[in-house]
């Protein structure tokens, strides 16, 4: 478990994070999502006791980190952002050295070995220097050196970047399936990434947290709203008239071949029938006409504008 | 010994040995050395290494400051340290670790120079095993102050060409020291001969093992270790 309380970290006259607080229980997938500078990654850094708070409390486990930060770092796994790897070493012997500063030696390293191994798909690479690999296997091999000792929290600061698509999918379907029995805590500033990982979201901005709930829960709360989009071609100003007075919440504007008409309205006051037979019965044309849900993406940008 | 300072201690020494760092340091430290010490040597004609004595501290300057600026510079730059400082590690053990790497790489290269001993041994007569042993412990003793300067000055940058500057600055300063005091006042002459690197170097040198000596030389590693270790903890103060 990871509680937050007040946090609050100032690099000089900076406010990089300003106290916020949220608290996140075994079992969680969550997604720390926030525009670049926003206060993600000084976030995970106190997190993992690379820096101290300027003020606030961490729990992390019931270890304090003011006091404790020793015991938490031993049972959190860091995979820092953009990945820093020894590029001379083999990965063998990277691998063995992060095991053996986290006390695992022998039969047990071959164990632990062998999960990583077959869990990050490193298998052709256990044998070659780090600097050899290509990017998508330096983030695995980054990737089981913060897993090696199976801990029972991982924190990862930006896990996918710059990785291909389908490194991208083996990487999410990983993520999932350590988030059965870890709790996993993954930043981005990728979208597509967090919604289709994790099971909760929470948004940073400015150092303050924005937004906190499960993805659904988010999508309800700020994006309950359908946008038609609509192009018509006839209208005349009367019909225009009639069609304002159906439609309150219609924004028609008129371009140089046809209308552009845009209407939002709630999910379940679905329209489009509506605004169909009414083009019928005016003997209008309709040349496109289209739907917009929310995504993700509305929501971030919204929240962090 | 503790087990995160030998984990620490095997990585660092092995990297030195999969770059062509250590390679490229023992032989050309080795040629050096060599060179000066044999040039006098056949000349001279006394039964000793005086000349490799006085020849290797000044070897020194360069090398150590060299073989130290990677030890966290390199880190830094490279965002590794914020991998080492989450692992569970303590500051100084990460700090010995690599110190006594650096130390070990020294201790060889010293070993090295052993040669020159056995060149002695078949040509001269009369020699002061004695001598031989304080001169060989001050050549490390030194090589131990230079070295934990340097890992300090390697602790205060990212940029290892920076770190390797101020490294030889600092050493060089503590080489120079008794030999300035002309231009020192009196009154601060006795201090800055103190802490003078060679001062201490020439007594052992001489055959005498003066715990004063020693204190000397372990109080300023403990300084400059207790200094890296503070350099590490400074990014927490921020």
């Amino acid at each position: 478990m990871i509680e937050v309380k007040k946090l609050t970290k100032n690099y000089g006259d900076v406010k990089a994070v300003q106290s916020i607080d949220f608290k996140i229980n075994h079992g969680e997938v969550v997604g720390f999502l926030g525009a670049n500078g926003a206060g993600k990654s000084t976030t995970l850094k106190i997190l993992t006791g690379y820096l101290t708070p300027t003020s606030g409390d961490v729990v992390v486990d019931g270890y304090n980190i003011q006091n404790d930060f020793h015991e938490i770092k031993k049972i959190v796994g860091y995979l820092p952002e953009s990945n820093p790897l020894y590029h001379d070493m083999y990965v063998y012997d990277l691998l063995k050295f992060t095991a053996n500063i986290r006390n695992i030696f022998g039969s047990d390293f071959k164990n632990a070995l062998d999960m990583v191994v077959e869990q990050c798909g490193l298998k052709e690479v256990v044998h070659k220097r780090v600097g050899e690999c290509s990017k998508g296997f330096k983030q695995r091999v980054g990737l089981a050196c913060a897993m090696i000792h199976d801990p029972k929290i991982l924190i990862l600061d930006e896990p996918v970047t710059g990785l291909d698509p389908n490194q991208i999918i083996e990487i999410r379907q990983l993520i999932k399936k350590l988030g059965k029995e870890k709790l996993v805590l993954m930043s981005s500033h990728i979208l597509q990434e967090i919604e289709a990982t994790v099971s909760r979201i929470i948004i940073i901005d400015h150092g303050k947290i924005v937004a906190d709930g499960t993805t659904k829960k988010l999508m309800n709360q700020f994006m309950g709203n359908v946008k038609l989009s609509l192009e018509v071609v006839g209208f005349t100003d009367a019909k225009l008239t009639k069609f304002q007075d159906t439609f309150k919440k219609a924004k028609v504007k008129k371009l140089k071949d046809y209308y552009k008409v845009n209407i939002e309205y709630k999910k379940k006051d679905d329209m489009r029938l509506d605004v169909f037979n009414f083009i019928v019965k005016n003997k209008l044309s309709l040349l496109e006409m289209s739907t917009q849900t929310a995504n993700l993406e509305d929501i971030f940008r919204k929240l962090t504008k | 010994m503790n087990k995160n300072i030998l984990n620490i201690f095997k990585k660092e020494f092995n990297s030195y040995f999969t770059s062509p760092m250590a390679y490229i340091f023992l032989v050309v430290f080795a040629l050096v050395s060599g060179y000066f010490f044999s040039n006098t040597f056949f000349l001279i004609g006394q039964s000793d290494l005086r000349a490799l004595f006085n020849i290797v501290p000044m070897v020194y300057l360069f090398f150590i400051p060299a073989i130290t600026m990677g030890l966290i510079a390199k880190e830094k730059n490279l965002g590794t340290m914020e991998v080492m400082c989450t692992l569970p590690i303590k500051e100084y053990e990460l700090v010995l670790g690599k110190y006594l790497a650096a130390l070990s790489l020294l201790f060889i290269g010293l070993l090295f120079t052993v040669v020159h001993i056995i060149t002695l041994t078949n040509f001269g007569t009369n020699i002061d095993y004695g001598a031989l042993f304080t001169g060989y412990l001050g050549l490390f003793f030194a090589g131990a102050v230079y070295a934990a300067i340097g890992t300090f000055a390697s602790s205060l940058f990212d940029n290892q060409v920076v770190a390797f500057i101020i490294g030889v600055f600092i050493v060089l300063m503590f080489f120079l020291f008794d030999k300035l005091l002309i231009f020192v006042p009196s009154f601060m002459a006795g201090f800055i001969q103190y802490i003078s690197v060679d001062y201490h170097l020439s007594n052992i040198a001489r055959g005498v093992i003066d715990s004063r000596n020693i204190i000397y030389f372990f109080s300023i590693i403990g300084l400059f270790l207790f200094a890296t270790v503070q350099a590490l903890n400074s990014r927490k103060w921020k």
